[in-house]
């Protein structure tokens, strides 16, 4: 959090690492998928981590997500709109492949 | 040239329908009277002055009240007319295209075009005064919202007279409703009627839950929060969460009608089921967004006719939550019958009867609640007593298809259509009456007629059972929903003539609601204390109807269910009115764009539904210059003058 | 003096911070930063919902273009290092605007906007290319899919765009103040949100189709 708002002295140290590490968790990524190093199941589980971890540079690094006015809300707000999101993926994918072998 | 233009009205119009030609007149005369009636009393201004424009959720409430009331009238018109079709076997009263057309529509409307705006008109109302505001959060985007609403079920209904209506159910499932099946304009007014209307209701959810959040009176933490404001938030949070889900399966259908995709297509790959796996994610969380604030309203009721505090006040605020929860993981016992793996159908079964515990917790806390109490049976508390055992009914009938084996008997036979007739008319129309009761003199300042109204609410009832306990029996005897006749060696013709009776003693109560509100106009009691029921909550210690700032001091609450701790204190508003000197109040100014910006909207959907593609991005254009419009301005926001607040409170008699 | 937002919480102490921050000043600025917060998890459901339609027929080609034949690794890594780098210079605007500095805060947001316009145009290209190959929308079940998906994540951006737009013609005209500063930060939300869903298309969409 920058809470000084008078001062311009600070270098904004904070969004620089922030976009080193998003850039750096991109690249990983690639090197990922173009080396074949591992089978498809494996690098997609990682890869997977490595999104998740580039969330978590966007919220803490940019969107001053711990930034609130009184309670902090919004945060219990994302926990469900996360969790919603993952039990609307899951669910599918689990309701839905009831016909995979047609396809 | 003349010839052109004939050959496109016989399309464009709906023809050759005795009864529609009918409706057309009645329409035309109906416009024509109000345009004459405004006219003629130079109400023109009025109407734009003070309600088009209006930002202030009292309005806005009533705006939706009006709108809910009628369309519940067309979509029980559309009952009626399927009853009066099954009442005997081989009847050919409605042909099956125009069956399929009504059940379409009274199934739509009842679930998006009534029971959601009936309940946008208590949030509005009930919420900010509960909650010791003076507005909602955000004034402009409530009336977004409304006109959104307005807008789209305006298109909606517009299928009856232009295109043709939508005919493919309210659940409107693929492949009958892609292009190769259903050529039509009318599945296009579905489509775009509710997604326009949706975005509005998104916009609600959003708008109520940092209201509850954000602006409650000092003192008023989230414990002592009234239960009616519990479940609003309970059901926002559904709303903003299972919306996103109808945006998306109604957005994918358009696409595949108007860009020829194959999402829900049987050919190039679609998957149908898609649709119906999209369509429930949002659908069941739906049954709960329109039941739980009807629970919030019976908390209130209850309690306030009662004369106790709620009983188990924690339990009930931790099974709102739970069930805005859990109503997330259930959807997929809609379609237990798709062959999902036995893994998926005995989670769903599990997690749909877990709802069922919470829900009991709450029937408890509410029978405890008047054990003892001093109980006064006015109407609200009428139809809050007539809710019980209806509701345990319903829901007792919706354990039994939560069974995912016993489900292949029951699924789509008249025992479902009983069963969810049961708890969205015995929880959520009950509900919605309740309230309508309940706060009817904070919205307009007199009470509804006691004598006329239990007429209406014993009609309805009877009517009720008449008209959907046989439906369960026609069930088990295998008559499936939506077949538009039967023949009379089914052994369904008793049942059916039964049910139909029911749905016509229903369609009487309602004529009593009319008149009861008809009658009350004139001649209902007059609220001059502002506290008709010996109320508990905030809304009831300011004057009726409330004056336009809501509160001319905010009041410091201190304890759960503020007013009457207030009373018992022997305090009141007006003694803070004379002991604190009045101040200026900020209020948000009127506005006109919410209405022109979804009247684009509506060019935009209408443009869609026709394929006139110019329209549609000429509608999309304006309503991107209106966003501008608003972004850039900046005098939205005005103060009420001291003197105007002490005058208001003195005409009210409050000072 | 009163206002619609008349009552500030008790527990609002713990959180000082925000209090010297100029977008919470008016009493509007929390409201509309929480309510944004909540529309962004709307819209997050939005995109969950069509990834799992994406997921489910991914693979329902129809003999036509699969992921692997039509995606190309240098097109959507540069469209991913414009995005990322769009949300770092966006972020860069929010920094300069708490540090008062107007005339950074509007290089800042310009720059956001040349890089999104960038990205825009490569997806554009990209479209464009797919189209000319014959992998159209209507070609197959995965392709109206795709299209769709990653096409609603570039008409977000192309929204985003506008609106950043409007709001450099009002950081020019009445420079950082309450109001200003809500809007700005609002949309620095909005633009690394989009952000966010992107790195998952990037991930679903795009590598999946390379891995596989």
């Amino acid at each position: 959090m920058n809470g000084s708002t008078q001062k311009h002295a600070l270098f904004p140290i904070k969004n620089v690492i922030g976009f080193g590490l998003s850039l750096l968790l991109t690249f990983v990524a690639i090197a990922l998928g173009v080396s074949h190093a591992l089978a498809f199941g494996p690098v997609m589980m990682i890869i997977m981590g490595l999104a998740v971890l580039q969330i978590i540079v966007q919220l803490f690094f940019f969107m001053h997500f711990t930034e609130s006015d009184g309670p902090a809300y919004h945060i219990i707000g994302l926990a469900i709109g996360i969790i919603n999101t993952i039990a609307i993926i899951a669910g599918t994918l689990w309701i839905m492949t009831f016909n995979s072998q047609v396809h | 040239m003349f010839e052109h233009i004939r050959s496109f009205a016989s399309h464009f119009f709906v023809t050759g329908e005795p009864m529609i030609y009918a409706s057309d007149v009645a329409i035309v005369l109906f416009l024509v009277g109000i345009i004459f009636t405004l006219t003629y009393l130079k109400k023109w201004k009025w109407l734009w002055r003070e309600w088009i424009t209006t930002v202030d959720h009292k309005k806005i409430g009533i705006m939706y009240l009006i709108s809910a009331l009628l369309m519940m009238f067309r979509g029980g018109v559309d009952a009626l007319l399927m009853r009066t079709q099954l009442a005997l076997p081989n009847q050919t009263f409605l042909d099956a295209e125009h069956y399929n057309q009504i059940f379409t529509t009274h199934g739509t409307i009842m679930i998006l075009f009534m029971a959601m705006p009936f309940l946008f008109a208590l949030f509005n109302i009930a919420v900010p005064l509960q909650l010791g505001a003076r507005d909602v959060a955000f004034p402009f985007l409530n009336s977004v919202s409304f006109w959104l609403f307005f807008f789209g079920a305006l298109l909606f209904n517009l299928s009856f007279v232009i295109g043709g209506s939508p005919d493919a159910g309210w659940t409107s499932y693929p492949p009958l409703t892609e292009l190769g099946f259903d050529k039509g304009p009318g599945e296009n007014f579905y489509l775009l009627g509710i997604q326009i209307s949706g975005i509005g209701s998104m916009a609600t959810g959003i708008n109520f839950l940092v209201t509850i959040l954000k602006m409650r009176a000092p003192g008023m933490t989230l414990m002592r929060l009234p239960l009616f404001c519990w479940s609003v938030v309970a059901s926002c949070i559904i709303i903003i969460f299972a919306f996103p889900a109808l945006t998306v399966a109604l957005a994918l259908l358009l696409i595949d009608r108007v860009a020829d995709a194959h999402f829900f297509t049987m050919l190039h790959g679609g998957n149908p089921m898609m649709f119906i796996n999209l369509f429930w994610i949002w659908g069941h969380p739906e049954v709960y967004i329109v039941v739980l604030p009807a629970y919030g309203i019976y908390s209130e009721v209850v309690s306030t006719f009662s004369g106790k505090k709620i009983f188990g006040y924690k339990t009930m605020v931790i099974s709102l939550m739970i069930i805005s929860v859990v109503s997330y993981f259930v959807w997929a016992h809609h379609y237990f019958t798709m062959g999902a793996s036995a893994g998926v159908n005995s989670f769903f079964a599990v997690a749909s009867m877990l709802i069922g515990i919470p829900t009991g917790v709450k029937v408890f806390n509410w029978l405890f609640t008047m054990f003892r109490g001093r109980i006064q049976l006015k109407l609200p508390m009428l139809w809050t007593l007539a809710f019980i055992p209806c509701f345990a009914m319903g829901g007792a009938t919706g354990i039994m298809l939560a069974v995912a084996p016993a489900d292949y008997q029951y699924h789509n036979s008249y025992f479902l259509i009983a069963h969810f007739h049961q708890t969205l008319i015995g929880g959520v129309a009950f509900g919605l009456l309740a309230g309508m009761y309940y706060w009817w003199p904070k919205m307009f300042g007199f009470s509804l007629n006691e004598r006329l109204g239990r007429w209406a609410f014993w009609f309805f009832n009877i009517g009720f059972y008449v008209c959907f306990m046989p439906q369960y029996f026609l069930g088990f005897m295998g008559m499936t929903r939506r077949v538009y006749t039967y023949s009379g060696d089914t052994g369904w013709t008793s049942f059916n003539f039964i049910s139909s009776i029911g749905a016509y003693l229903m369609g009487i109560g309602f004529l009593f609601i009319v008149v009861q509100v008809l009658y009350s106009i004139k001649y209902g009691e007059r609220d001059l204390t502002g506290d008709p029921w010996n109320g508990r909550t905030l809304e009831w210690a300011i004057a009726s109807p409330a004056p336009h700032y809501n509160f001319a001091h905010i009041p410091e609450v201190t304890e759960r269910d503020a007013w009457w701790d207030m009373k018992a204190r022997g305090e009141s508003l007006i003694k803070v009115n004379q002991r604190m000197a009045f101040k200026p109040i900020h209020m948000p100014k009127n506005s006109g764009l919410p209405f022109i910006m979804a009247v684009f909207f509506f060019i935009s959907g209408f443009g869609f539904v026709f394929n006139w593609y110019w329209m549609a991005a000429l509608g999309l254009l304006g309503v991107g210059i209106c966003m501008i419009v608003r972004s850039n301005n900046r005098d939205s926001e005005y103060y009420i003058p001291a003197e105007d607040v002490e005058k208001t409170e003195a005409a009210l008699g409050r000072v | 003096m009163s206002t619609l937002n008349h009552y500030k919480e008790p527990e609002k102490q713990s959180h000082s911070t925000t209090s010297e921050l100029l977008e919470y000043q008016r009493h509007d600025g929390p409201l509309n930063i929480l309510g944004f917060w909540i529309f962004l998890a709307t819209d997050l459901l939005l995109f969950a919902c069509l990834f799992a339609t994406y997921l489910v027929i991914r693979t329902h080609v129809d003999g036509g273009p699969t992921d692997k034949d039509l995606f190309e690794i240098p097109g959507f890594t540069i469209e991913t290092i414009l995005l990322l780098a769009s949300s770092f210079t966006g972020s860069l605007a929010v920094y300069e605007m708490r540090h008062n500095d107007k005339k950074r805060l509007l290089g800042w947001l310009v720059v956001t906007v040349l890089l999104g316009l960038g990205f825009i145009g490569i997806e554009v290209s990209e479209f464009l290319s797919y189209i000319r190959e014959g992998a159209t929308m209507q070609r197959s079940a995965f392709l109206s899919a795709f299209f769709t998906l990653v096409g609603t994540h570039g008409s977000h951006v192309s929204l985003g765009i506008i609106w950043m737009i409007s709001i450099i013609r009002q950081v020019a005209k009445y420079g950082i103040e309450p109001i200003n500063a809500r809007k700005v930060f609002i949309i620095g939300l909005y633009w690394h949100f989009l952000d966010i869903v992107w790195i998952f298309i990037f991930t679903v969409v795009y590598m999946t189709g390379v891995v596989s």
